[in-house]
């Protein structure tokens, strides 16, 4: 205790004289970190927006872009695994998803979703809302991910437990419904919430649509105060939804360890 | 449906790739019989089993259900199976379900029985065998005896006309072999039709209305156990059997 204090101290102390000390630091510490400017971005001010408004749309993208990545992901997963030579083109479409949309990066994504399906000029779908198109793009990108987590979670579920729940007399989606999915998603919940961390930060990019959220406004803040504050509150604001989570996910994982390891036991 | 044997085998073949498991096997189950495999690992006696469960499909040959041809084109095998219970070496209890949630899975999803009824059923079978008191438990409460007990009423509850056991007490500590025997003994005693493979020789001799020696996919030599035991007829039995009683196991 007392050496991880002392050492932790150390630390921080090192780098704020490094960063004390460089010539630059006056700038710095009045372009980034001018108190004014901080609360200024933030709560917002008559000629520009807050950040902190704007980042409420951040939270509805990832909250809304969640709901259908779990169940998208899970039905591609699923596609996957379905046996049997007339489901083939299924399986394929499902296969070409995930390669297609795990390789391609997410903002060629927003371009060609956000931009090439609103030129269709399609009735209803091309007249959608910016954001719209952005969180069709998250999902269309995560899902590829995220069924893959759920197909390692489904793969490491073992044969005899199928077997048993077949044996039983159950078909094969019962198997799938009652035995297998369950035990699954329970294994791969740590790193399904750790996709949901980068997808919270991914939200940004939406802006590229035109949409403003939180990093956009802090763009247009400094555009037009000559000052980077709101960057940092933007940052601040990202850090701090994404530690509720990620303290949440260790917490998961050290209990599944526990539970493992009484299992082991036992 | 209640025609002939309980269970009939006719010339059954099972390949894995290039290795021939069984080499055409026949035999025939009576109903109320108990059977016992015997033989040493490798010989094909859970394969066997496992064809019967149609867990693995097999390559020729007929396996017949109370008349009903099981391994013919176009036959569901849910059906089937939910005729035919079998327990595993491994008992293969579902993890993140209690005692109550595993046995009455089966009845409720796929012979749709409401839930009440299923758990009734349950917890009497669950007393019957002195596991009541564990009904609320997770498999990974219990001891490898109590799970196996668990994973034979769960296949119990089924209802079904013919058991198969895998080498039920393979995976257990000494001491616990003794309370899953007594429960096969128990549905012995009721007249359950079984069909076991087993290492445990003793038990075998008390159980078995016949024994079967497997040997490399054939069944060398069948008979009821007194004169398996005590006289085998084929050289290959008796050196089987001599080993067992230099292991100290019969």
């Amino acid at each position: 205790m007392l050496v991880s204090s002392a050492s932790t101290v150390l630390f921080f102390a090192v780098i704020a004289v490094i960063v004390v000390l460089s010539p630059g630091s006056e700038i710095v510490a009045e372009r980034f970190f001018s108190p004014r400017h901080l609360w200024q971005s933030l709560i917002g001010s008559g000629t520009n927006l807050s950040v902190l408004g704007a980042f409420v749309l951040n939270v509805k993208i990832f909250t809304v872009s969640e709901v259908f990545i779990l169940i998208l992901a899970l039905v591609i997963a699923v596609v996957r695994r379905i046996p049997g030579p007339v489901f083939f083109p299924f399986r394929l479409v499902a296969v070409a998803y995930t390669d297609l949309f795990r390789g391609v990066p997410l903002i060629l994504v927003l371009y060609m979703i956000g931009f090439g399906v609103p030129g269709l000029g399609l009735p209803f779908v091309s007249y959608l809302p910016d954001v719209t198109y952005g969180v069709i793009s998250l999902v269309l990108i995560y899902s590829a991910y995220v069924a893959e987590v759920y197909r390692a979670g489904i793969e490491s579920v073992h044969e005899s437990q199928n077997a048993a729940a077949r044996s039983l007399g159950l078909t094969r989606w019962q198997s799938l419904r009652f035995v297998v999915l369950p035990q699954a998603i329970r294994r791969v919940i740590p790193p399904l919430l750790n996709d949901f961390i980068g997808l919270q930060k991914d939200t940004a990019l939406v802006s590229v649509l035109g949409s403003v959220e939180a990093v956009r406004a802090a763009q247009i803040y400094s555009a037009s105060e000559f000052n980077y504050a709101s960057y940092v509150v933007a940052a601040f604001l990202f850090v701090l939804i994404t530690i509720p989570l990620a303290r949440f996910t260790d917490r998961l994982i050290a209990r599944d360890k526990r539970r493992r390891e009484a299992g082991a036991l036992a | 449906m209640n025609e002939g044997p309980a269970l009939l085998l006719e010339n059954v073949h099972k390949s894995f790739g290039e290795n021939e498991v069984l080499k055409g096997i026949d035999l025939t189950v009576e109903p109320h019989e108990v059977v016992c495999l015997i033989g040493a690992s490798g010989s094909g006696k859970s394969t066997l089993l496992r064809c019967v469960n149609l867990v693995e499909p097999i390559d020729a040959g007929r396996v017949v259900v109370e008349g009903e041809e099981i391994t013919a084109e176009g036959v569901d095998a849910n059906r089937i199976r939910r005729r035919i219970g079998i327990v595993y070496q491994s008992y293969n209890l579902f993890p993140h379900m209690t005692v109550l949630r595993n046995i009455t899975l089966a009845p409720r999803e796929a012979l749709k029985q409401d839930r009440a009824q299923a758990e009734e059923n349950a917890r009497k079978l669950l007393e019957r065998f002195g596991l009541l008191d564990k009904q609320y438990e997770y498999p990974d409460r219990l001891s490898g005896g109590q799970q196996q007990r668990v994973a034979i009423v769960r296949a119990l509850a089924m209802r079904p006309h013919l058991m198969l056991l895998d080498e039920v007490t393979s995976a257990l500590d000494p001491e616990l072999v003794a309370e899953v025997l007594a429960v096969i003994k128990e549905l012995a005693r009721e007249g359950m039709t079984m069909l076991i493979a087993t290492h445990e020789m003793s038990f075998a001799r008390d159980i078995a209305d016949r024994v079967c020696f497997l040997e490399a996919g054939h069944i060398l030599e069948q008979g009821p156990p007194d004169r398996i035991f005590t006289a085998p007829e084929h050289p290959r039995t008796r050196q089987f059997l001599g080993r067992i009683i230099e292991a100290g196991r019969l």
